[in-house]
């Protein structure tokens, strides 16, 4: 995964400036597009059809423009601080749990070279730059002087706590059967498996890793703070959460991080559980996949993005010590029986 | 209240431990407003909850914000007159407000409805119950976290709006009671419509009863969550739906139905003996759809012959007092109603049912978490209008 080969599909070679550039350019268009996208197909549309409602209908066709209208009218906001809150953490925070989510983009393969740069430790990174959120939404809940706030951040320093934990455990397994952290090697190390001796279809980790996959959706969902597991903003008790003071374009951020999130989140499942970019059929550094892969990958992305919203909109909010006991008793158990039973199998079968 | 002595001593033990561990750990108590602006108490309710952590040391309803002094403006209205008063009290179920007060006036005035007015005003007296109640079944939904219920529930009340509309005209606000009996009859057609949206709210409560009440996180926010036994329930004056999840077997339409058609009617009471969240939710589901048959059971049975007693067309009540109470939507809701032979009503007494239902906030919110507060609150069922009058 050289930084020189990474648009070698054009035959062009480019400087180094110049490839971080483009890279840049696109990663700043590819969040919030992510997020639109999602905010439009799953929260706006799918949402409405569930609830028997049409959603937004007038701007744009079937209000395709609605979330573009409402970034717009984000940015024309007064950007309000309360009286009594500390100005620098408060204006800094949504600027962190959107930082978490940009770096978060940084490790996201979408083709053999397609990816902003492909570290060896990528999982790690991943996982790692997906807990900064938690620092931001600490700071935005101490940060806004608001009882409310104080007590969504406070939630949400533990609930994220307690569910990296899971979030963690359930990939070792696909690391154990991988091999690495690299998440382009996990792809390969997908494509190049065998069914029962038939390559056709290489071998997605869901067939083996599903106790995984499972526990690694819920905590996804804990890390979204997404119901069942949205006490953090709760609107119908803390009426927002740590988000309540945040107007304009502050509040835009969140949004964007909240959305962006997900679709990196659904991004890492599709490549370690459902074989990533990769198409059957092709030559695992083909160039093509450069191509192809990151439409394989959005569609991925999507189906495992409506599992994540379709729990979102169907279930109620659980309470915060029963959040907790889930996680402790139920959640963190059985990833660790799951990676037993992974090394077990990866020892002796 | 009255607590056996055990509870009294638990109840002190927990408090001075509490205490304890306060100066131990030197924590410092929040106190915070929920309200008068919040979701959750849908109106304008403060709840003044002091907080340890996220637990409710102690929890106030202070109420008066939407006072409008109903009972001192029908003091200067006819009789006629209050109906559209007090249409407004509840306003989810505007025509059960109106009842009580006109049975009141009748029986001052010594005049009863014919059969068919009584059916019909008991027809829709479940139709507005079953508007009322099916919205906080969707509701306790939206406060759970869960949006998806709400919406359904809004979609099937409007069917049973509409039929209140083509009856009385007005979808919220009816203005249809009549001293001595109905304003109009029923529209051509309407009987069996009525029917198939009484199968249609069958239906919705069957949806409820799988996408909410059989979840097994709404089960979890809600058994053993703000639980009510029986004497406390009654001591604090709790009617309705709150009052039978405590497994206290009584309803006024049963018990006393004072000139509404329910003793023709095969039905049943439900209760719980539970006295949880989750009981009064299951209590008013088996409630709606117990109505629904109720409506078709009226319907089926609607007697012939006149919609209006003979009334003078000046109606003047003659002197004397009049309590009637009759189980509405949320609750028992009567008039006192003191007559000294005007045009108006020298005084008008209202008991409503959420004020009532309300004042066991403090005594069930001790010691819960501050997601309970909202899942108790939204499991009483009040309706903001219905408290301050």
């Amino acid at each position: 995964m050289s930084a020189a080969a990474s648009l070698s599909v054009f035959a062009v070679e480019l400087a180094y400036w110049q490839q971080t550039a483009i890279k840049l350019v696109v990663v700043a268009i590819v969040i919030p597009t992510a997020a639109l996208i999602l905010g439009y197909v799953f929260l706006l549309k799918m949402m409405s059809f569930m609830q028997s409602r049409l959603g937004p209908m007038e701007a744009g066709p079937h209000g395709s423009l609605q979330l573009l209208a409402d970034g717009l009218k984000f940015l024309q906001k007064e950007d309000v601080f309360p009286r009594r809150a500390d100005r620098a953490v408060f204006a800094l925070a949504p600027a962190v749990v959107l930082i978490s989510t940009f770096l978060l983009y940084v490790v996201l393969p979408m083709g053999p070279d397609a990816v902003v740069s492909g570290l060896d430790a990528g999982l790690f990174f991943a996982l790692a730059v997906a807990s900064l959120s938690v620092i931001g939404v600490l700071m935005a809940g101490w940060g806004s002087a608001n009882k409310y706030a104080l007590m969504g951040g406070m939630r949400a320093a533990g609930q994220l706590i307690a569910y990296e934990l899971p979030l963690v455990l359930a990939v070792m397994g696909v690391v154990i059967q991988a091999g690495t952290l690299d998440l382009n090697k996990i792809v390969v190390a997908q494509a190049t498996g065998e069914l029962f001796g038939w390559g056709g279809i290489g071998f997605p980790f869901i067939l083996t890793q599903f106790v995984g996959f499972a526990i690694f959706l819920v905590a996804v969902q804990a890390e979204l703070t997404q119901p069942p597991f949205d006490m953090p903003v709760a609107e119908s008790e803390l009426v927002g959460g740590y988000q309540v003071e945040y107007t304009g374009f502050r509040f835009l951020f969140f949004f964007m991080a909240e959305f962006g999130t997900a679709f990196a989140f659904a991004g890492i499942a599709s490549v370690l559980f459902l074989g990533g970019w990769y198409v059957p059929g092709f030559d695992v550094d083909s160039n093509w996949l450069n191509l192809v892969g990151p439409i394989v990958m959005f569609v991925k992305i999507m189906a495992v993005s409506a599992l994540i919203f379709w729990f979102r909109f169907t279930f109620p909010r659980l309470r915060e010590d029963q959040l907790q006991k889930f996680a402790w008793k139920v959640l963190i158990p059985l990833s660790l029986l799951n990676i037993v039973m992974t090394g077990i199998f990866k020892v002796f079968v | 209240m009255t607590f056996t002595e055990r509870e009294q001593q638990a109840y002190v033990d927990a408090a001075s431990a509490d205490a304890r561990v306060n100066v131990e750990l030197e924590t410092e108590g929040m106190t915070l407003n929920i309200g008068p602006q919040h979701p959750a108490t849908h109106g304008t309710l403060r709840i003044v909850a002091r907080l340890d952590g996220e637990q409710v040391v102690a929890a106030e309803p202070v109420m008066g914000y939407m006072h409008r002094g109903y009972e001192k403006l029908a003091e200067v209205r006819t009789y006629p007159q209050v109906t559209t008063l007090i249409n407004r009290i509840d306003w989810l179920g505007s025509f059960a407000n109106e009842v009580p007060f006109i049975l009141a006036a009748e029986r001052l005035m010594d005049i009863e409805a014919p059969p068919r007015a009584q059916w019909i005003r008991t027809a829709l007296f479940e139709l507005s119950r079953i508007a009322n109640i099916s919205l906080f079944l969707g509701d306790m939904g939206v406060q759970l976290g869960a949006l998806t219920p709400v919406f359904f529930a809004f979609r099937d009340r409007e069917f049973v709006l509409n039929q209140i509309e083509a009856v009385t005209g007005g979808r919220f606000h009816p203005n249809f009671d009549r001293i001595g009996g109905l304003k109009d009859d029923l529209p051509a057609g309407w009987i069996a419509e009525t029917k198939s949206v009484m199968a249609k709210m069958r239906g919705f409560c069957d949806e409820l009863e799988d996408l909410l009440m059989g979840n097994e996180i709404f089960e979890a926010r809600t058994r053993g969550v703000g639980v009510i036994p029986d004497h406390v329930a009654a001591s604090f004056g709790l009617s309705g739906a709150n009052l039978r999840a405590a497994g206290v077997d009584w309803d006024m339409r049963r018990d006393n139905p004072c000139g509404l058609a329910y003793e023709s009617l095969d039905w049943k009471v439900w209760t719980h003996p539970d006295g949880d969240s989750f009981a009064r939710y299951w209590v008013r589901l088996q409630e709606t759809r117990e109505a629904t048959y109720m409506v078709e059971q009226l319907l089926d049975g609607l007697p012939s012959g006149p919609i209006m007693a003979k009334v003078p067309r000046i109606i003047k009540v003659p002197a004397g007092e009049a309590y009637v109470a009759t189980e509405n939507p949320l609750g028992v809701m009567g008039y006192y109603v003191v007559s000294k032979g005007e045009l108006a009503p020298f005084r008008v007494k209202i008991r409503s049912a959420s004020f009532s239902n309300i004042s066991v906030v403090p005594w069930v919110l001790r010691g819960v978490y501050v997601p309970d507060v909202i899942t108790i609150l939204a499991s009483l069922y009040f309706i903001l209008g219905d408290i301050d009058r």
